[in-house]
């Protein structure tokens, strides 16, 4: 449990959450609907009924970093995903996720930083250059999908905001609110969801923070508006709907260390030589391939994250 | 009279019928919905899954039937607990070649090394091993020949539902509300058995003096 000290504590959280998010809905839908009949039309409409997924992003780079490989269908990535808060069975997130409101949506980036900062969505997607990122994306679960992510790397973010010389680890919150996400309602995890990175991981190129996917805006079920990427970890390091990203010197608790800490580790990076303590890691399936293949060491980004690694035993520091 | 058991007979072939195709249904609806392409990103865990839980199910509905049998009076459900017991292997052989050729392409040494590391699958592997003696001596010559052998063997099936259950609960990641709802029925239906065995237990010492109205009977 985080206790916190008063000096911490913002006015966003001193309102009451519930009028709070009744205030944020009650502006959402006159807005909403405000637009709706000043349009008239059905692509305004579209907005409303998936929320914002759907919205084309513009000016989008393409990346060096991207992969070559084969896509993953919209559907697929769109009806296939581990997102604990809409439902543990993988076809839920995509029909319980309508009820997350993903604007207006501030992010607070804090800790042991020298500037911390409240940013307001909009203002993170003109942050950065956004660009598309051809990611694999490896399950711990044992199976896999090539994603065309849109995002930035977190690298401009933590340039923004100055860590401290005592900031060695980032603690990534999903947001908490059970109104919204029904599935905090069940006791799986201890809500909210937290992860963690080290500083040095969390600077690496290939560490995005994503808001899109496929050209357009994240859709629900895939972590609207804000989520991080991190392709050579397990996908549950990559952390959905993100509302806070703490600075911190010790290393962070996490959602899935608190639940079963002899099968999830802090580092959690895909590793075929490594198992899950109940099933193999050195196989998996692509999603829409009928045979398994062969699980890559970083999930094939070794070249890249090897050496921030370098001498540490990989069976311990899972 | 005899037209009287005609009538009856074809009315139970019916109804055994009716009951055959009922326990088919499953595969049936899997396998349009593999047909229409409705079994979403991942269409070989939804088959593995599938049919591993109908297993699981055709396990305890199988064990119901006795538990039912006395609770309702209705005698001729014994009827259909044979058929019932096969459906549970049918779905069983099933999963496992969903495991076999779908999980592990046939890699022999892939699966040695899975079912002797793995305890989920060291127990769902023994349970359907288990299921198949069973499956073999279910004919009606085999019960004639093993006579009283023959009810010592099939009370396997109590702890081959159990690691139908543990096989369940050990492969969840964390939300082990299925396997807990699996393994609860099956907590009922081994007390029921637990019960009545207890109230049958012979007696010496004190003869009831009002037999027919112990509640055990009646369990």
């Amino acid at each position: 449990m985080l206790i916190k000290k008063p000096s911490d504590l913002r006015s966003l959280e001193i309102t009451d959450k519930s009028l709070y998010m009744d205030r944020r809905k009650f502006i959402r839908s006159a807005s909403v609907s405000l637009v709706g009949l000043a349009a008239g039309g059905s692509s305004l409409l579209r907005f409303t009924e998936e929320t914002s997924a759907g919205v084309k992003l513009d000016g989008v780079r393409k990346s060096s970093l991207s992969t070559t490989e084969t896509l993953n269908s919209p559907k697929d990535i769109t009806t296939y995903n581990n997102f604990y808060e809409f439902g543990t069975d993988k076809y839920s997130p995509a029909q319980n996720a309508k009820s997350l409101i993903p604007r207006p949506w501030t992010l607070v980036v804090d800790g042991e930083v020298k500037r911390a900062k409240r940013f307001d969505i909009d203002e993170l997607l003109k942050l950065s250059p956004l660009e598309e990122r051809i990611y694999r994306l490896r399950c711990v679960e044992g199976w896999s999908m090539v994603i065309p992510w849109i995002g930035f790397p977190v690298s401009g973010l933590i340039k923004q905001v100055e860590p401290t010389s005592k900031a060695k680890f980032l603690e990534l919150t999903t947001l908490l609110d059970p109104k919204q996400m029904p599935g905090q309602k069940s006791g799986v995890l201890d809500w909210p969801y937290v992860e963690g990175l080290r500083l040095d991981e969390a600077m690496h190129p290939l560490t995005i923070l994503g808001v899109g996917l496929y050209g357009e805006v994240l859709p629900n079920q895939n972590g609207a508006p804000i989520r991080i990427v991190v392709p050579w970890k397990y996908g549950f390091k990559s952390v959905k709907s993100i509302v806070r990203i703490r600075f911190v010197e010790q290393q962070p608790m996490t959602a899935w260390m608190k639940a079963t800490p002899s099968e999830y580790g802090f580092y959690s990076n895909v590793n075929p030589e490594v198992d899950h303590p109940r099933w193999s890691q050195a196989r998996e399936r692509r999603i829409g391939e009928f045979t398994k293949r062969k699980t890559l060491m970083f999930n094939g980004y070794a070249d890249q994250v090897a050496q921030l690694y370098q001498g540490m035993d990989l069976r311990k520091y899972f | 009279m005899s037209f009287e058991l005609k009538i009856r007979h074809s009315k139970f072939n019916i109804l055994k019928a009716s009951v055959f195709l009922a326990c088919l249904s499953p595969l049936g609806l899997l396998a349009l919905d593999a047909f229409r392409d409705n079994l979403g990103a991942n269409p070989i865990e939804v088959i593995t899954r599938s049919v591993g839980t109908w297993t699981l199910v055709f396990l305890l509905i199988t064990l119901s039937v006795t538990p039912l049998r006395k609770l309702s009076g209705w005698n001729s459900l014994i009827k259909f607990r044979r058929m019932l017991g096969l459906f549970a292997f049918f779905y069983g052989a099933l999963h496992f070649t969903t495991y076999i050729w779908l999980d592990q392409f046939f890699d022999l040494q892939g699966i040695v090394k899975d079912v002797m590391k793995r305890p989920f699958i060291t127990v769902g592997f023994a349970s359907f091993v288990l299921l198949i003696p069973l499956a073999i001596t279910s004919t009606s010559g085999m019960i004639r020949r093993l006579g009283k052998r023959w009810q010592q063997l099939h009370r396997l099936v109590y702890g081959i539902a159990v690691g139908g259950v543990v096989h369940f609960l050990w492969l969840v990641k964390a939300d082990i509300t299925q396997p807990v709802v699996y393994g609860t029925i099956l907590a009922l239906l081994l007390t029921y058995r637990l019960l009545a065995a207890w109230s049958h237990r012979p007696r010496v010492a004190v003869r009831p003096q009002a037999h027919a109205a112990m509640p055990g009977e009646r369990l």
